[in-house]
């Protein structure tokens, strides 16, 4: 099962749990998986990147994960 | 792929747009016209902060010659956002950006815009537009706009970030993050030394020479052709369409050459006002920024207040650290105040941290990207302070850093889990460099400060076109800023043996381009550079078919060995086909040959910088110079070496800058004082000496050649850089930016 490491920020919307694991082929099922557990994500994740195994995502919806991986969910950054 | 021979990448040719560009040649921004072209001029608000009560134009659209006039009605509201900078712009405030509609929220402030037959016609008929304000109190800053008895900006605003429950508005304060770890009271209980300090930077301007320009150009058919200089034609045509309420399939923007951006040409400051009068007059619009313009109502980045504490054990390792980070955002939501947080303790392993940021809107231009936007303005603080633990330790700064410096397996501020970077190898790089090894002459100080960025990956796409004459164009949607044209040349020329002097590269248009972000976050050399070497060797991979076709053999007998089609079966009529040789048969093998490719990579690997500086001081002036300089960056590899240490140069001149001189100058009104490069002070090529460079080469794994982002990074180390040297020459430690004269002997006289 893949790790999920919530920031503080988001660990507001958690229950104060900073990390997760969860049984998920790809983002997008993770995603849906974190938000069923705790409602109040809604809307929140997808304004974020996906940290994929250390890879900074800002679009990775249908990016698969291992069993092993593990994912954070940072602000998104472009620059100038 | 770090064990690669490579025979292009790492030489220096001349790039394709060279002679035009120091000829005088290349067509920028404000070089275009079209026949029947009239003239588009803004009309700006003298205040900073007020509520327009009317705006009357008859007086002007009455005057001969005057074609349009468009007030903030004929923007209409939306609610739409962009993913442009960092994070999702918001085109509601963008469009309001444009041509205020209810309040005018800074000096010079967009409120109508007139396009008439000529420049002076338009000026003349942008005088005679009569608005009616009620003057409103202007919010000068983030201490005025904190308090609890502060006008408001937008009474719609609200805190986003905040814990669920916490009351969020009406406010001026936009957003709020923190990043956390560890303990960090016990921390600073561990800690046998805490340094703390509030450090304060100015609003700076990226101060790129060419101007904000365009012609725009609305057909009876509904067609719109934009020419303008900007870093992101796609954002261009999508938030027209946005904000205009235009199908997006009717517009075309024609990327110019651009004079320099370094994130300021994001933004859109005069494009759909100039479609708009365009609609309107029925004539092609062109509209040119005056200097004055551009310094008050395009967007500079962040004054910022910045306090800070670290804690160290005696032997120099860092064990807690606590930041407060207040950025203004100008007059609408979203300063990098986040990319602020997560950049200022990235260079180092602290297993306890807290830090906060906070989005503060104030009646200043909206802030726009600036080269690594948010991180020189926190580094400032964390370089300072690291500075002054090392010299209260007595431990030399360098082996204070090494001790702390993070590497592959550590995990980033932010979360996730570093893999190869580059931080202990420029670090044992600035180690042995004679600039650090080197005497210091009387009045002189010498300081060195670390430096981190992320750098973007993004969308991109390329197509490569292979001529009969066994030439190629190369066709991608980046601008060229830093000489990405000729590096994508060199990617082909590695990938398909074609000499770089036979490539044709090519910034295309809307149409032409398949859909590629900006340029911008030091992504272009890598993520666009991805999709070229991916293109090239769909383009090798099509040759190989034709000579298989050419040979009646299986394209599995065929290798691509030297630029040339090499089979593998033994066989004496088949000599190795040269690309002009199978491009010229092209006809008769099925066509044309052309590759493209798409990629939306990863962001670029982590860019990691250390400059030494030395300055000289005149204590009884407080006038200082840069007298040695020395720019040491991990950049994965070195496409075209020559052009990679021009941004490392590049970067640390505006940083320096940004220590020494730039800064905005505002009266209690509101209104920019020196609002003009004699009085906004950059730094000059006199004013500098040659900065020495030195490349590292960490490879990437995520791209092909190892390249990582270059161009954002360099301009975050000079802020603390000076500052330290300062310290070494004056004893003062500066904590406030610019370390302009006044500044600095004020200083000195109370300085013990």
């Amino acid at each position: 099962m893949a790790t999920v490491h919530f920031s503080s920020d988001l660990a507001a919307f958690t229950a104060g749990l900073q990390e997760v694991t969860v049984a998920a082929p790809r983002v997008q099922e993770l995603k849906r998986s974190l938000v069923r557990r705790f409602p109040a994500l809604e809307g929140r994740l997808d304004l974020l990147a996906v940290a994929i195994d250390g890879d900074i995502y800002n679009e990775a919806d249908y990016r698969s994960l291992r069993d092993d991986s593990e994912v954070h969910f940072v602000p998104r950054t472009v620059g100038g | 792929m770090s064990d690669r021979v490579f025979t292009q990448i790492g030489t220096r040719p001349i790039r394709h747009d060279g002679v035009d560009k120091v000829t005088g040649r290349a067509n920028y921004g404000a070089d275009f016209s079209l026949p029947g072209m009239i003239h588009g001029v803004v009309v700006r608000s003298p205040h900073a902060h007020a509520r327009i009560v009317s705006i009357d134009t008859s007086a002007a659209e009455a005057m001969p010659g005057v074609k349009a006039v468009i007030t903030g009605r004929d923007i209409p509201p939306t609610s739409a956002k962009l993913a442009i900078g960092e994070g999702a712009f918001d085109l509601h405030d963008m469009g309001d950006n444009l041509l205020a509609h209810d309040k005018a929220l800074y000096h010079g402030h967009a409120v109508a815009a007139v396009a008439a037959t000529s420049l002076d016609l338009a000026r003349e008929a942008a005088a005679a537009v009569i608005v009616r304000y009620e003057v409103l109190e202007p919010v000068d800053g983030i201490e005025r706009a904190i308090a609890t008895d502060a006008p408001i900006l937008h009474a719609d605003l609200v805190t986003t970030g905040l814990p669920p429950g916490e009351p969020a508005g009406p406010t001026n304060i936009a957003g709020r993050m923190e990043l956390r770890r560890g303990d960090v009271e016990q921390g600073f209980r561990e800690a046998d030394l805490v340094v703390e300090r509030e450090f304060r930077t100015p609003t700076v301007h990226q101060g790129y020479i060419e101007p904000h320009a365009c012609v725009a150009r609305y057909g009876p058919d509904g067609q719109v052709l934009v020419w303008c200089t900007t870093q992101g034609p796609f954002i261009v045509r999508d938030a027209c369409a946005a904000i205009l309420g235009i199908d997006g399939s009717k517009i075309k923007v024609i990327p110019s050459e651009i004079g320099g951006g370094f994130g300021g040409k994001i933004m859109l400051y005069l494009e759909p006002i100039a479609i708009r009068l365009s609609q309107k007059s029925g004539r092609p619009v062109k509209m040119v920024m005056t200097r004055d313009e551009v310094f008050r109502a395009t967007g500079p980045t962040s004054a910022a207040i910045v306090r800070m504490k670290l804690g160290a054990r005696r032997d120099g390792t860092l064990v807690a650290a606590q930041a407060s980070l207040w950025y203004e955002a100008g007059a609408y939501r979203g300063s990098p105040s986040g990319a602020g947080a997560m950049c200022c303790l990235a260079c180092y392993n602290i297993p306890n941290f807290f830090v906060e940021a906070y989005d503060v809107v104030v009646n200043k231009p909206k802030v726009a990207a600036y080269r690594a936007p948010g991180s020189p303005m926190a580094t400032f603080a964390t370089e300072s302070l690291v500075d002054e633990l090392a010299r209260m330790l007595g431990i030399d700064p360098i082996e204070m850093r090494l001790k702390n410096a993070v590497k592959e397996g550590d995990r980033a501020p932010y979360g996730p889990t570093h893999g190869p970077i580059g931080l202990r190898q420029v670090l044992e790089a600035a180690q042995t460099h004679p600039h650090w090894t080197a005497p210091i002459g009387p009045n002189r100080g010498r300081g060195l400060a670390c430096g981190f960025w992320f750098n973007a990956g993004m969308s991109s796409s390329a197509t490569i076109t292979l001529s009969n004459d066994g030439s190629a164009a190369v066709l991608t949607g980046n601008p060229d800023i830093g000489g990405t044209r000729v590096a994508q040349a060199m990617m082909v020329a590695e990938e398909l043996g074609i000499p770089v002097d036979r490539i044709r590269p090519t910034v295309a248009d809307t149409d032409t381009a398949g859909y590629t972000d900006l340029t911008g976050g030091s992504r272009v050399c890598y993520a666009t550079g991805m999709a070229v070497v991916d293109a090239a060797r769909d383009v090798r991979d099509q040759l190989r078919q034709r000579a298989a076709m050419i040979w009646n053999t299986d394209v599995a007998q065929v290798a691509w060995d030297g630029g040339r089609a090499v089979s593998l079966e033994e066989s004496a009529d088949r000599q190795p086909l040269t690309i002009g040789e199978i491009a010229a048969k092209a006809g008769h093998t099925g066509g044309p040959i052309v590759g493209r490719a798409s990629v939306n990579p990863p962001m670029a690997g982590p860019a990691f910088a250390l400059h030494i500086c030395d300055i000289e001081l005149d204590k009884a002036t407080g006038r200082s110079s840069v007298v040695r300089y020395t720019a040491i960056q991990d950049v994965g590899k070195a496409v075209h070496p020559a052009y990679v240490e021009g941004q490392m140069q590049g970067g640390a001149a505006q940083g320096i800058g940004w220590a020494l001189n730039e800064e905005y100058m505002f009266d209690r009104r509101g209104v920019m004082q020196n609002a003009g490069f004699l009085d906004y002070r950059m730094p000059v090529a006199s004013d500098l000496p040659m900065i020495d460079t030195v490349i590292v080469e960490v490879a990437n794994p995520l791209h092909p050649y190892g390249v990582r982002g270059v161009g954002e990074v360099p301009i975050v180390p000079p802020l603390a850089a000076v500052a330290n040297a300062m310290r070494s020459v004056s004893g003062v430690r500066f904590t406030e930016l610019p370390l302009s004269p006044p500044r600095v002997l004020q200083a000195l006289g109370r300085s013990d």
